[in-house]
């Protein structure tokens, strides 16, 4: 049940507990108490809205960066990834495997203010040993959902 | 001039949905549950296949029988799921749509006098293909009180001297029932000791939501004696690509092949090469679907119940089949009612068969949001003809 709660939430999360009840064939106090449950124990993390910001607004600029660190002693890459992802305008910080070792996901207002993140706070931060940075042009599909995707029905109106 | 045509085919009457469509599709801004086929698209990975296949110029003839690679994860495929073993070599033929397979397998076993029985309601073709066949269709009238289920004394009052062939349409387009393990046992037992064999329709077989769906080639002495239709239009989401297949024994394939062999040739290409990535891949994204179909199943069975509209829960297939008799009109009136009072189109029960006479066929193979639309609608519509009706 819980799996079924999740994979339905992750795509909808305006959730009414009566409707989902019924979709998943149970009763809206279980899917009350798993839903708190999953809350406290950190399985669900957020409710977030997935917005389409260039519809309304050019003043927002997102930028993926490569950081390459240099690993702490007894706190691996845990140490350096919260010094960076404790700033606001961080979206997501990843370890990664391969050529580089951090992948932060960045959101800024201008381009200025991005290039300004990278120069004054991340490239000073002592473990960091380079950074490469690229300013996302175009979002055609995010968190499974793709933008501007709406296809009409093409089936035959009556079939058998 | 002579009559161009055959007798045979004048006689047989177009399908009863066409008159319907020919009036639904001239409409602006119809709301449509009148689709049998899926709302998905064919999985990613299903077509990316076929693409490669076309940039690697697969563009050729495969043999009559299709590639022995899909026939080979056929037999997988139905060891795994229906738990019945075929021989990929001499006992499955890859057809155009399970459709073809009907055609092909009437054609390859009836003479004429051969009496066929068909239970009703059931997808159009049956009735059709054994006339072309040369058979003659007899008609099994299902119930609502089984929830169109067949039983066996519906079957052994049907049966005369030359009864060959019972078709077997479950999961059922247009009621959504299935039949049990234990239900088909029954059946299958009537049709060993009266030597009649099977035409098993298993094209839902994915779409079950209750249990997984049981072949009733898997009990004992059935194999021998019925031909397992089933194919990638339903399950997979591949209507457009026209696949299906047959199984059964070797004798009957190999007639059925050669009716094939000079109709048809074979089978799709492109289709056959995404067909085995179907079979290798395609659990997950069939779970996905069938877990999809089962929410909005659910929905529809809990606005019917707050509209006070009588439907038995069908477990099977994307359809549900509501009974309409309280309104006093035929099937035909109220879904043309509706459809000018609403712009909701819904498929009269009697195309289906004329025990469907006072049930209209809805298809939840939509999104959610377009059923929400529909179902208020359609509440809408029947509060209307309920204070209408109570006025006289």
């Amino acid at each position: 049940m819980r799996e079924k709660i999740l994979s339905y939430i992750e795509k909808n999360s305006r959730i009414d507990l009566k409707e989902l009840a019924i979709l998943l064939g149970t009763t809206e106090p279980e899917i009350a108490q798993e839903l708190s449950e999953m809350e406290s124990e950190g399985i669900i993390c957020g409710y977030h809205t997935l917005i389409d910001w260039d519809k309304v607004t050019t003043d927002r600029v997102n930028a993926l960066i490569e950081v390459r660190v240099t690993p702490q002693r007894g706190q691996g890459f845990d140490a350096i990834a919260e010094r960076i992802y404790k700033y606001p305008e961080v979206n997501a910080t990843y370890l990664i495997s391969g050529g580089y070792d951090l992948l932060v996901s960045l959101e800024g207002k201008t381009l200025r203010e991005i290039s300004n993140f990278v120069s004054q706070k991340l490239s000073t931060l002592e473990s960091v040993i380079s950074t490469t940075t690229y300013f996302v042009l175009k979002k055609y599909k995010d968190h499974g959902t793709i933008l501007n995707g709406d296809s009409e029905d093409e089936r035959m109106i009556v079939t058998p | 001039m002579r009559n161009p045509l055959s007798e045979k085919i004048v006689s047989i009457k177009p399908s009863g949905i066409r008159k319907f469509f020919d009036i639904a599709s001239e409409m602006k801004d119809v709301i449509s549950l009148g689709v049998g086929e899926p709302d998905f698209d064919t999985p990613w990975f299903i077509r990316d296949e076929g693409i490669y296949s076309l940039e690697k110029g697969r563009t050729f003839y495969t043999s009559n029988s299709g590639l022995l690679e899909l026939r080979k994860e056929i037999c997988n495929y139905l060891k795994r799921r229906v738990d019945v073993n075929y021989d990929a070599g001499h006992e499955v033929i890859i057809t155009v749509g399970g459709s073809e397979a009907i055609d092909i397998a009437m054609r390859a076993m009836l003479d004429p006098g051969d009496e066929v029985l068909i239970p009703q309601p059931s997808y159009v073709s049956y009735e059709p293909c054994v006339v072309l066949a040369g058979g003659t269709p007899v008609i099994i009238e299902l119930k609502n009180e089984n929830e169109f289920k067949l039983t066996k004394q519906e079957l052994l009052d049907a049966i005369t001297d030359k009864t060959k062939i019972l078709v077997m349409p479950f999961p059922n387009n247009p009621t959504g029932a299935i039949m049990t393990k234990e239900e088909l046992k029954d059946i299958a037992e009537v049709c060993v000791e009266k030597d009649i064999f099977v035409l098993s329709d298993e094209i839902y077989s994915e779409l079950t939501y209750d249990k997984p769906h049981y072949s009733i080639a898997a009990l004992p002495g059935m194999k021998e004696r019925t031909i397992l239709i089933n194919g990638f239009s339903k399950g997979y989401a591949m209507t457009g690509w026209r696949l299906g297949y047959a199984c059964g024994p070797k004798d009957i394939i190999l007639q059925m092949t050669k009716i094939h062999q000079f109709c048809i040739m074979c089978a799709p290409t492109t289709s056959q090469y995404a067909a085995v990535e179907a079979l290798r891949q395609g659990d997950e994204a069939v779970e996905k679907m069938r877990e999809s179909y089962n929410q909005r199943r659910r929905f529809l069975m809990y606005s019917f119940k707050e509209m006070g509209l009588p439907c038995f829960e069908p477990f099977g297939a994307f359809y549900v089949f509501p009974c309409i008799k309280e309104f006093n009109m035929t099937s035909e009136e109220f879904a043309f009612a509706l459809l000018d009072a609403k712009r909701l189109a819904v498929v009269p029960g009697s195309a289906f068969g004329d025990c469907g006479e006072g049930f209209i066929r809805i298809s939840y193979a939509y999104s959610l949001e377009k059923l929400k639309i529909a179902m208020s609608k359609l509440s809408e519509y029947i509060t209307e003809l309920r204070a209408k009706n109570e006025k006289k």
